[in-house]
């Protein structure tokens, strides 16, 4: 399969992308690692006029403690967020969480800023900064402003970021030796989740039980109210509204997310 | 676009769209044929290739981002780690002695898939192959001859993970 033409240039810096995105509109994208982009430009489901290639850009790939949070920049790849030691030390579902994106070959060049940028809901790191209660850094023309995760995903691949702003950094809460843990459902290796969640401490975020990650916040309240794991869980899948696919009906992910709530809060604790 | 690649151990200059996949790349400028396209889909692995010394998938990375990099294919392999012409790396040669393939044709990638795990992890477990290569599909689905062979080979490549 081969792309639409498209114009490829180089970004210099932040700034430059940002301008080069400034300038071109919805006609351009960035491309990190490539490895959501390029497959859906090969299917013609995205054409794009102009691929402003950012990862040239060295100094956006690093994990590093920062006051009370651990900065990781955009262009960290998820075999690098897999394999940092600060993580594990600091916020340990982060690299957990990478290990499960694709395979060897995929975490060898997507990166976490691509990942959450492209804003797919069955994907494995939105459902884990999400559950992490991370705040990502955006930079647009002159301006950087921070956004929740939780006000990030806005929709199916979307995401809050205007056509002329770039994920630049992801800062988490340093949780240390919190508990936490990662339940993720797939028919095959190496897949998407069908369904799939991200505890840290008493907070559940669901991969694909909806167009964007979700907060389970039913179980959340049930669970600070004092009700058992068993209890909570059962309310997980209140307020979603997941897809139907070759993978699961609507009440089979349903169930799913209450399974793996459960196995997840258990694993929690 | 003008690219400058280095594909085994020979520096290229090429001007390429900015569009072509370095699989394509590979087979088609380069005239590489041993690199195949699967699934096309970045699922199967029979396009891993190694770049700067890491694993990918050619099909899902384009000519122009490897530009300035150093591309390994299988036809390189050998002569990557100072053997001759006749002479099998020693990833190839227990695929050969294992028999660690049937039709073939996803064995280029399961080659280069299991060079790139052993160069990040020089004596993996046996769970630790088989999740090294999830990213490589074998229709013919002889995976446990495959395992075999990464273990072998990482035995025969030495404490360092040298060959």
């Amino acid at each position: 399969m081969i792309t639409a033409t498209f114009e490829y240039v180089r970004a210099e810096s932040v700034d430059d992308a940002v301008a080069k995105l400034a300038e071109l509109g919805d006609e351009a994208k960035l491309l990190a690692g490539g490895h959501s982009l390029l497959p859906m430009m090969k299917l013609r489901l995205a054409f794009p006029a102009v691929l402003v290639d950012v990862r040239p850009l060295a100094d956006l790939s690093y994990v590093r403690v920062d006051g009370e949070s651990v900065a990781v920049g955009a262009l960290t790849r998820h075999c690098d967020l897999v394999s940092s030691a600060v993580l594990r030390a600091e916020a340990p579902l982060l690299g957990a969480v990478a290990a499960h994106v694709g395979d060897p070959q995929i975490r060898h060049r997507g990166t976490i800023g691509g990942s959450l940028s492209h804003a797919d809901p069955a994907a494995d790191l939105p459902a884990a900064v999400l559950a992490s209660d991370a705040t990502l850094v955006v930079q647009g023309p002159g301006v950087r402003r921070q956004v929740a995760a939780a006000d990030f995903f806005v929709g199916y691949f979307e995401t809050a970021m205007a056509a002329d702003e770039m994920l630049v950094e992801i800062r988490l809460p340093r949780t240390g030796a919190t508990p936490w843990h990662y339940e993720k459902f797939t028919r095959r290796a190496n897949d998407w989740a069908v369904v799939a969640v991200a505890t840290v401490d008493t907070r559940v975020a669901i991969a694909n039980m909806g167009s964007t990650p979700l907060r389970a916040t039913a179980t959340e309240e049930a669970l600070a109210a004092g009700a058992s794991v068993a209890e909570a869980a059962s309310l997980a899948a209140e307020g979603t509204d997941p897809v139907e696919d070759m993978n699961a009906d609507r009440a089979y992910r349903r169930h799913l997310a209450r399974v793996l709530t459960r196995r997840a809060l258990a694993a929690t604790r | 676009m003008q690219v400058s690649i280095t594909v085994n151990s020979v520096r290229r200059r090429d001007d390429v769209e900015p569009r072509m996949m370095l699989a394509h790349y590979l087979r088609d400028v380069c005239g590489l044929r041993a690199t195949n396209i699967g699934c096309d889909t970045t699922s199967c692995g029979a396009c891993t290739v190694t770049v700067d010394g890491e694993s990918v998938k050619s099909c899902t990375v384009l000519a122009v981002q490897t530009d300035g990099g150093t591309v390994t294919t299988l036809e390189g392999l050998a002569a990557s780690v100072g053997l001759g012409p006749d002479e099998l790396h020693p990833v190839q040669a227990a695929f050969r002695a294992e028999h660690g393939l049937q039709c073939g044709f996803c064995t280029p990638g399961m080659v280069m898939a299991a060079v790139g795990l052993l160069a990040e992890n020089p004596h993996p477990t046996e769970p630790e192959v088989r999740e090294g290569l999830e990213g490589n599909l074998c229709r013919c689905t002889g995976y446990h001859n495959i395992v075999r062979a990464v273990l072998t080979a990482a035995d025969a490549m030495g404490p360092g993970g040298d060959a």
